[in-house]
């Protein structure tokens, strides 16, 4: 059981934010992701595209965002649980939540705080009828462990940066990569399709456009996958391999947090927004693009508000009746959980002869 | 408002809506979709508009003559699914006089 003083759903900005706001106030904060690394939609969609509404920043790129995100909180030492989804809450006699997510992982908190974006980012799956009864057994969405492909023919289809990078990096790896695309343009940083041309052409990567796959072939596991030469042309052939990676992009799905018992509307949480961004069940906030209440606007730097507003209720929650001002960082510095201490430099007092 | 101008959407149910959409506030297919709230919130415009997601994809039913696809565009729905030969992505129509009478269907959620 990871026990924590706010639990937070979603490592995105508003998440990560929290983290920090938490922190002045002495609060640990541990976070749920579905993604495999922390930054959400900043990290997952556009990490090398920029933004210009982040207040004090003319132009900042979303995954630089992120890592400075990190590097704001870190001091406060957050835990991550990554690559797994929060599935179901259940609220304790002490008042407290265990959240537990797909894989069993448990989670107990007395203030959950949900700052789930759009929801938890699902794989799109490829419409190959029997692709479901492959999932686990040769089909992948995600790479987790590239170990897994060591010496093995992996299929990878997709025309973007995952399919690009993770060609490029299964080639060292695996005995054999063949990367599908339905097109012969790939939508992708220059240099990692610079990358797969240079990897084509030393022969790593058989690169099989345009064109499609539209069956997998195996008992129970895959064995090949059938591959469609562009509709033009009717010509049909298998490729035998050990793993089949589709890499068409995530779509967010607001998923089992809608079972929660929270208010719903427009796939999004009804929150008080007047106060502190709690939902309708004592305990829970919901904050960031997740939550709606009139007037709602989905900007990250909305985001930081209510994070920043939401520590303070979970603070009264925690420490019920304790007294508390709001302190400046410029004045009292910034104590981190790991030992360290920022403050701004002593005045300098001289006196002019 | 004379800058309006109307177009007729027909939603992932079906129902085909006529609407006004200005064309004097920078906006896109996409985000008149979602200003009439024509689909539900989180299952279009994902991205924001960057031609990096496909969930504003639509078929487009009248002959009416939209500016040329972009590379990104055009990269975008060759990764996408239920792509057709009239496919578009919505967040890269901007609506302009020359669109009036457009008529589009969303493609399916994906």
């Amino acid at each position: 059981m990871i026990k924590t003083d706010i639990l937070i759903i979603g490592a995105g900005p508003t998440g990560l934010f929290a983290v920090f706001e938490a922190g002045l106030l002495k609060l640990k904060c541990h976070l749920i992701d579905a993604l495999p690394q922390p930054g959400g939609q900043c990290s997952e969609i556009y990490p090398k595209k920029p933004i210009y509404d982040i207040p004090g920043f003319p132009e900042v790129l979303a995954g630089d965002l992120t890592t400075n995100l990190l590097e704001q909180c870190k001091q406060f030492e957050p835990g991550f649980t990554l690559g797994e989804r929060a599935e179901t809450i259940e609220k304790q006699k002490d008042g407290s939540f265990i959240v537990t997510t797909n894989k069993g992982t448990k989670h107990q908190a007395p203030v959950v705080a949900i700052a789930g974006g759009l929801g938890s980012f699902e794989p799109r799956k490829p419409l190959i009828d029997n692709i479901s009864s492959f999932e686990g057994n040769g089909v992948e969405y995600f790479i987790k462990d590239p170990e897994m492909y060591r010496n093995k023919r992996v299929v990878i289809s997709g025309g973007g940066d995952s399919a690009l990078d993770w060609s490029i990096f299964l080639s060292d790896i695996a005995s054999e990569v063949t990367l599908i695309h339905r097109r012969n343009e790939f939508r992708g940083a220059l240099d990692s399709v610079d990358k797969v041309q240079e990897l084509k052409n030393l022969g790593k990567i058989n690169l099989v456009t345009p064109a499609e796959v539209i069956n997998i072939v195996g008992h129970h596991e895959v064995e090949a996958v059938v591959v469609a030469q562009s509709k033009n042309i009717e010509k049909e052939f298998e490729i035998e391999c050990d793993h089949f990676i589709p890499l068409f992009g995530l779509s967010p799905k607001l998923g089992p947090i809608g079972n929660w018992g929270l208010e719903i509307e427009k796939n999004a949480i009804v929150v008080n927004n007047a106060l502190d961004y709690q939902t309708n069940i004592p305990g829970i906030f919901a904050i960031g693009d997740v939550n709606i209440y009139p007037g709602k606007l989905k900007l990250i730097l909305c985001g930081f508000h209510e994070a920043t507003l939401m520590c303070q209720a979970a603070y009264q929650i925690i420490n019920p009746g304790k007294k508390y001002v709001l302190k400046y960082t410029t004045v009292s510095g910034v104590n981190g959980f790991d030992g360290t201490r920022k403050e701004a430099p002593k005045q300098v007092i001289k006196a002019i002869d | 408002m004379e800058q309006d101008i109307t177009i007729k959407i027909t939603d992932r149910e079906g129902v085909t809506h006529k609407v006004l959409a200005p064309t004097d506030m920078a906006m896109n297919l996409m985000e008149v979709v979602r200003s009439y709230e024509l689909a539900p919130e989180g299952t279009i415009g994902i991205c924001g508009g960057m031609a990096m997601c496909a969930s504003c994809q639509c078929y487009v039913v009248s002959d009416t003559e939209l500016p040329e696809m972009q590379d990104d565009e055009e990269a975008m729905l060759s990764e996408a699914f239920y792509v057709k030969g009239n496919s578009r992505l919505g967040c890269q129509i901007h609506i302009t006089k020359e669109l009036e009478g457009l008529e589009v269907e969303l493609a399916p959620e994906s």
